[in-house]
């Protein structure tokens, strides 16, 4: 297949050559850009343009020609992430190496929540709880490990709310790095053991999430940090490819078509950002035709800072310090939040929030009509989802996906107090009758 | 007054690779002022054409984001250890 080449801003007439830098095997991504003003540097593990501040992400040699030829190869794939390696910063022979292969998990169509929520068009709820540590992070962790073995990292590190936590511990030990990971200390004691029992390091910090990645990013800054790659910080242009594998699945499964309109989770606005960007990828390679989409992007009330800036009107995001169960996407300072407030209003799209009530009763809504136990992450999405259809600003006609990010055994504390017992009682049938549950 | 600015990496092309500056002000924007009389070229990394700190710069003085106070304008006291920091997404 024939590769499109992109031109590079550094080959100057007559400059004197650059050193070679050392080969880097990152597949079809040739080099990084920055997503502000289009600056681009070589491959490496940097993650902010030195002009502008604005994140680089990754650029490729997208293949072209035939897209016919490209989705037989892609279904032929093995079934994970890595059936879409022509379109990911990772070598060819990805699917060789020792990987947790997270990925192509399951689009549930789901009837009886749309039968509840008033959708008549096709409601699905696309459930990346079904991934190896439980949550969609085991995608972009997955591309993060390839940058890492590509720029000799030896530690394996991350600032988390939790879910990138225990997918970095289980993604390194399988890959044979060290790890050791950044969490806020007043996370969900689920998370907490999915980070610790891998055997890495966990590293509990006084303070909120922002205070986690400010420290993160001085460690990275300073000698100590050397040989360390932070999946979040400096391998963030090849991580956060990964979440472009959730449109790459969502549009496969539904027989290569986009849906109408797609309800994403909002922390720091990374994976919404490139589930865009992904769509967009999948158009220009000719694998889906284009047509108009909405994004919709979900908070919750006590962290929603991008909602409150959507709803002022503004394009810049005023951090806050967030107060909400829903742990996940407790992000103050949302990194990627300027890009949602571009994508939802491009796409004719909105960002909602609701309150912690209301996550609660998207979780059980979601597990008592279809049985998918969502995080509260989900909780926030089928809650947005609620809303928005019953504010009419969601269209119950269209084809809608809701994405579920991650398992709802995680986050146990949101449900427990309302899922127990139906009844405790003797073993009798005289006991059994007495508390009213028999059919007859 | 007196403070430290603690600069990242992408920006110690401008310190001759000193991770830890001195500066001189009452207010960020002075301290930013001070940086570029030092460090020519800095204060256009940091603030955009119309003066305005960039949006994906991260300022901190002595532990409190700027953003929560008075952006530019945020006093800075003597012995105050102030931090530039690029964005990060994910988590
Ligand atoms: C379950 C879950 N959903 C969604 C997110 C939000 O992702 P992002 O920060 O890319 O917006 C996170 C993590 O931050 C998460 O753990
Ligand atoms: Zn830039």
């Amino acid at each position: 297949m024939a590769a499109q080449t992109v031109a590079s801003t550094t080959d100057t007439p007559n400059a004197p050559a650059a050193p070679a830098a050392p080969p880097v095997d990152l597949g079809p991504a040739v080099a990084l850009s920055c997503r502000e003003c289009g600056e681009r540097t070589p491959l490496s593990p940097s993650f902010a343009c030195a002009s502008c501040f604005g994140p680089l992400e990754a650029a490729y040699e997208l293949p072209t020609g035939d897209p016919e030829a490209l989705r037989k190869a892609i279904e032929a794939g093995p079934e994970s992430i890595w059936r879409y390696a022509p379109l990911l910063p990772v070598p060819a022979d990805v699917a060789a190496k020792p990987n947790l292969n997270p990925g192509f998990t399951r689009l549930v169509k789901a009837d009886r929540l749309a039968a509840e929520l008033g959708v008549t068009g096709e409601l699905y709820v696309k459930d990346d709880s079904g991934n190896p540590t439980h949550s969609f992070k085991d995608r972009v962790v997955a591309i993060a490990v390839e940058a890492a073995r590509a720029f000799g990292f030896t530690t394996l590190s991350c600032s988390s709310t939790g879910n990138l936590a225990g997918a970095v511990g289980a993604a390194a030990a399988r890959a044979g790095l060290r790890s050791c990971v950044f969490i806020p200390h007043d996370l969900e004691q689920g998370k907490v053991v999915m980070a610790a029992v891998y055997g890495g390091d966990v590293v509990a910090i006084e303070g909120t999430y922002d205070d986690v990645n400010r420290f993160c990013s001085e460690l990275i800054g300073d000698p100590i940090g050397e040989g360390w790659g932070f999946t979040n910080v400096n391998l963030r242009p090849y991580y956060a490819e990964g979440s472009k594998t959730l449109a790459y699945e969502i549009c496969e499964q539904l027989g290569w078509r986009i849906p109408d309109q797609i309800v994403i989770p909002v922390a720091s606005g990374s994976q919404l950002t490139k589930i865009d960007k992904g769509l967009q990828e999948l158009i220009k390679v000719g694998l889906v035709e284009e047509k108009p989409y909405r994004i919709i992007a979900a908070q919750a009330e006590g962290c929603s800072p991008v909602s409150a800036a959507y709803k002022a009107g503004h394009d810049v995001v005023r951090p806050v310090k967030p107060d909400t169960i829903v742990k996940s996407l407790a992000i103050g300072n949302p990194a990627d939040g300027p890009y949602v407030l571009d994508i939802a209003r491009r796409t004719g799209g909105a960002v909602e929030d609701v309150t912690d009530e209301q996550v609660v009763e998207g979780i059980k809504l979601l597990a008592r009509t279809e049985g998918i136990f969502a995080e509260t992450a989900g909780g926030v999405t089928v809650g947005v989802a609620k809303k928005l259809l019953e504010a009419g600003v969601l269209d119950p006609a269209a084809t809608t996906v809701v994405i579920n990010t991650g398992d709802g055994l995680k986050t146990l504390d949101a449900v427990a107090a309302t899922s127990g017992p139906t009844a405790t009682i003797r073993p009798s049938l005289e006991a059994f009758r007495a508390a009213g549950l028999s059919a007859h | 007054m007196s403070v430290s600015v603690r600069i990242p990496t992408i920006l110690r092309t401008y310190t001759g690779g000193q991770a830890e500056v001195a500066a001189e002000g009452t207010t960020l924007a002075e301290v930013i002022a001070d940086l570029e009389k030092n460090h020519t070229g800095i204060s256009a990394r940091v603030l955009d054409d119309e003066g305005k700190l960039r949006r994906f710069v991260n300022v901190y003085v002595n532990d409190d984001d700027v953003r929560f106070e008075q952006g530019l304008a945020t006093a800075t006291p003597e012995g105050a250890g102030i931090s530039i920091i690029p964005a990060v997404a994910g988590g």
